[in-house]
């Protein structure tokens, strides 16, 4: 092995809190109707403050995690890709999309029993198939569905257009009386304002966890990180989620403070752009063989995280109990809620005009003391994988080394392991590293 | 009468020298051309300031210059419309709008503008995707509002309301002649092809609308006398993504025994369907028809109004047989077929499915349709 001078390192102590959680959410959705409460279905950015507000006791189950989830069982995956194409569908869709209906239509959970039927559905729509996704299963399942179309652009652009604003918040009203139908509850207004003060401190929580990953060296991989965000996609208002996001803050505070690496062997720094091939995280250990390591990515830090972009660099977004505002009413309320979503989430570019992406990308590079930037062409996700060269255009242009590879974030099928990190040794040669060890 | 409708040759013409077009029309008007993708777009808006829209649609050329803009797996379409610009042929073009539709066609327009023209007026208009909202309607207005005020700014001029009724005006009489000559393919006979139908409207996508209404009207005035020297054979629908793949309808029609009578994709009936209705706010009526137009599928939620429309239109033109048609990876097509598939089916409509990319293999989807058409002879029989 070479001789490199290593970082102390330690497991994180709330790691198995972060698993627990994740597995009691998936049983919670499960067992929903055996507790007495309903279930319910949509993406990973739906907007369940709205839910929270008419029925707090609802289990949701969110789209992508769940796909992701299947992804990293390949056997399972690989039978819910069938599943999905014996129906017509064709491969390049979406491969979380294909691995949830798969799971439907073979009426198969992640844990082997049946797979648990919805009372409704409830989606936000910011990728050509997030509305489509659970209009299809609604047909399926014959479940009422409704969804609100977030996909409003750039968020600095947002920011001085309202009617953008104003047409999610006319949307979600719409939403709150079929949801109001559909529970036969009352949308409570107290109820609201508590679970998006969560929403908000939840998503303001990972963006300061992340600002933390600038330290040299890194408290947290993004493999890691993965297994932390996660929280985040599955609910932004479980009260459980916002205080575990509090412990790691303290936590990854910590480690910083004591110098304490993700990698002890760490020498050079990337971030990564797009969702992980699911089935191949090997490859973020892989890396470590060079003493390489994944700080983050606009992907992990902003889908989930609330940010504000000043032109040169991102930091993490002001709550609103920080920044001392309280709401008058409902609209108030839905109008910050929408901005919160459109205006605070530099990924919403991405899914949009993409102007400003590579702009983030590049100022993480900086930021973030990386050294170079790895990019995933995700076959598996149109959403996520828009603009992806024109990244790559941007970093190269901007002088920072870039490595692409080509894999599948749902569907191992289209994963080659060896390809990937026979990509990856010869962008560490170019860059002058070799292995610590074999 | 048979033989070459007059008017085509010269919208043909526009069609295969659409620059050349666009060129001259610019130099004759002096007035500003602006490209646009995705058949979203408020045309009447550019019109009404005496822009020339003109689609940025590809060639079906092999290519490899879109390999460093967009990732290989986005649709055929979206990177031949951007080889264009890569390769200079759209050099006249004062700017590039789109109208937010589907995913792939946003990195067409984001690279137009980051590597082709940084310096036009480019503009993204986030066109509501939830069209089933009643809030749909006043967003948009809001939008446009927003879009023709960057406008006049760019222009010096105001678009006023004249100019817009105007063009409201002439735009929806370009509709009606286009109706009017659609009906024609209701006939037992036809005395139009499809590979003609698709001409006629690519041409109206890429020319002046009073240039392409004399056309039309000459057209229409030709069609009554008209008897096309050809047995029309299976009665045939396309549905799907853009396709304006001239070739393969030449092939279907010209090789087999088939006549397309009517469609629904975005170089046919989904672009000149619905008018817009008479209003006081003018950019409401606008807003109006593009909103309430028919669906392209990435719109089409929570309640589907496709489909239906789609069976209607098989029964209207008495059709026996639908090409579907997608555009390799174009996910919102992907998730309607199967359902559409299904519904058209048990309607009593044979489908066959085949997947486009920038060039077809004509001699394997001769076969394969040849096939299909049998199936459907057959089951006329027996």
């Amino acid at each position: 092995m070479s001789k490199v001078d290593l970082y102390p390192t330690e497991p994180f102590k709330c790691w198995g809190k972060a698993k627990e959680l994740r597995t009691r959410y998936y049983e919670k959705y499960r067992d929903a109707h055996k507790n007495g409460r309903r279930r319910y279905v949509g993406g990973a950015e739906t907007l369940d403050v709205l839910v929270a507000a008419v029925d707090p006791e609802a289990a949701l189950m969110t789209a992508e995690p769940y796909g992701a989830s299947i992804a990293h069982n390949p056997k399972f995956s690989r039978a819910c890709q069938e599943a999905a194409a014996a129906k017509g569908f064709a491969p390049d869709m979406c491969a979380y999309l294909r691995n949830w209906w798969g799971s439907m239509y073979l009426n198969k959970y992640i844990d082997g029993g049946e797979f648990p039927r919805p009372d409704f559905a409830f989606q936000s729509h910011f990728c050509c198939m997030h509305a489509k996704w659970f209009q299809l299963a609604s047909e399926y399942l014959n479940i009422p569905y409704f969804a609100i179309d977030i996909a409003m652009g750039a968020p600095n652009d947002i920011a001085g257009n309202q009617q953008r604003i104003d047409f999610v918040v006319n949307q979600s009203l719409e939403g709150i009386e079929f949801l109001e139908k559909v529970t036969g509850n009352k949308f409570d207004d107290e109820l609201f304002v508590e679970a998006l003060h969560n929403e908000c401190e939840a998503t303001a929580l990972w963006s300061e966890i992340c600002d933390m990953n600038k330290a040299v060296p890194a408290p947290m991989d993004q493999k890691t990180a993965f297994s932390f965000y996660v929280l985040n996609t599955l609910s932004r208002v479980d009260p459980e989620f916002v205080a575990f996001y509090r412990e790691l803050k303290d936590e990854v505070a910590d480690r910083v403070k004591r110098g304490i690496a993700a990698v002890a062997s760490e020498r050079v720094r990337f971030i990564d752009d797009c969702q992980p091939p699911w089935s191949f995280l090997q490859f973020f250990r892989y890396m470590q063989m060079y003493g390489a390591v994944s700080v983050g990515s606009v992907y992990s830090f902003t889908l989930m995280g609330t940010w504000d972009w000043d032109g040169e660099h991102l930091t993490p977004a002001k709550t609103p109990k920080e920044l001392g505002l309280t709401f008058k009413n409902r609209e108030e309320a839905l109008r910050f809620y929408a901005e919160w979503n459109l205006v605070k989430k530099p990924i919403m570019d991405e899914l949009g005009a993409g102007l400003f992406k590579h702009q983030y990308m590049v100022s993480m590079v900086r930021d973030w003391n990386c050294q170079g930037a790895i990019i995933h062409y995700n076959r598996g996700c149109e959403g996520a994988s828009l603009h992806v060269a024109e990244s790559r255009l941007a970093l190269m242009e901007a002088g920072i080394p870039v490595m692409t590879y080509e894999a599948n974030m749902g569907d191992d099928r289209e994963t080659d392991p060896a390809a990937i990190t026979a990509r990856f040794d010869a962008f560490m040669d170019s860059m002058g590293y070799e292995k610590l060890y074999h | 009468m048979s033989g070459q409708l007059p008017g085509l040759a010269g919208l043909t013409s526009v069609v295969s020298d659409r620059h050349g077009y666009a060129r001259q029309w610019k130099e004759k008007t002096e007035g500003k051309v602006m490209g646009y993708l995705c058949t979203y777009a408020p045309e009447e808006l550019l019109y009404a300031a005496h822009i020339l829209p003109t689609r940025i649609v590809g060639t079906h050329e092999p290519q490899s210059v879109t390999e460093p803009y967009i990732f290989g797996m986005y649709c055929p379409f979206c990177r031949d419309c951007l080889a264009q610009g890569l390769q200079g042929r759209y050099d006249y073009l004062d700017g590039v709008l789109i109208a937010q539709s589907c995913l792939h066609i946003r990195q067409t327009w984001s690279c137009w503008k980051k590597y082709v023209l940084p310096e036009g007026q480019n503009y993204y208009l986030p066109f509501p995707n939830n069209v089933s909202s009643p809030s749909a309607v006043p967003y948009l207005t809001q939008e446009l509002a927003v879009y023709k005020k960057g406008l006049e700014e760019w222009l010096g001029q105001e678009i006023t309301d004249d100019a817009l009724d105007h063009a409201i005006e002439t735009y929806n009489t370009n509709r009606r002649l286009m109706h009017a000559i659609y009906a024609f393919r209701k006939q037992e006979k036809p005395p139009l092809t499809g590979k003609e139908a698709m001409i006629i409207t690519l041409a109206g996508q890429m020319m002046d609308k009073e240039e392409h209404n004399k056309a039309l009207t000459e057209i229409l005035a030709a069609l009554p006398d008209r008897n096309l020297d050809r047995d029309t054979g299976v009665r045939l629908m396309i549905v799907g993504s853009e396709d304006d793949d001239i070739a393969f309808l030449n092939m279907v029609e010209e090789d087999l025994n088939a006549t397309v009578v009517v469609d629904d994709h975005c170089t046919g009936t989904r672009y000149f369907w619905n008018e817009v209705p008479a209003g006081e706010n003018r950019l409401e009526a606008i807003a109006r028809r593009y909103v309430e137009r028919p669906r392209c599928p990435s719109k089409d939620w929570f309640a589907r109004t496709r489909f239906e429309h789609i069976g209607r239109l098989a029964r209207e033109y008495n059709v026996a047989g639908a090409l579907l048609i997608q555009q390799k990876f174009c996910d919102p097509h992907e998730a309607d077929i199967p359902p559409l598939q299904k519904y058209l089916e048990d309607n009593g409509i044979r489908t066959y499915f085949l997947e486009f990319d920038l060039t077809v293999p004509l001699g394997q989807f001769k076969i394969r349709i040849e096939a299909f058409l049998e199936m459907i002879q057959a089951e006329d029989l027996f």
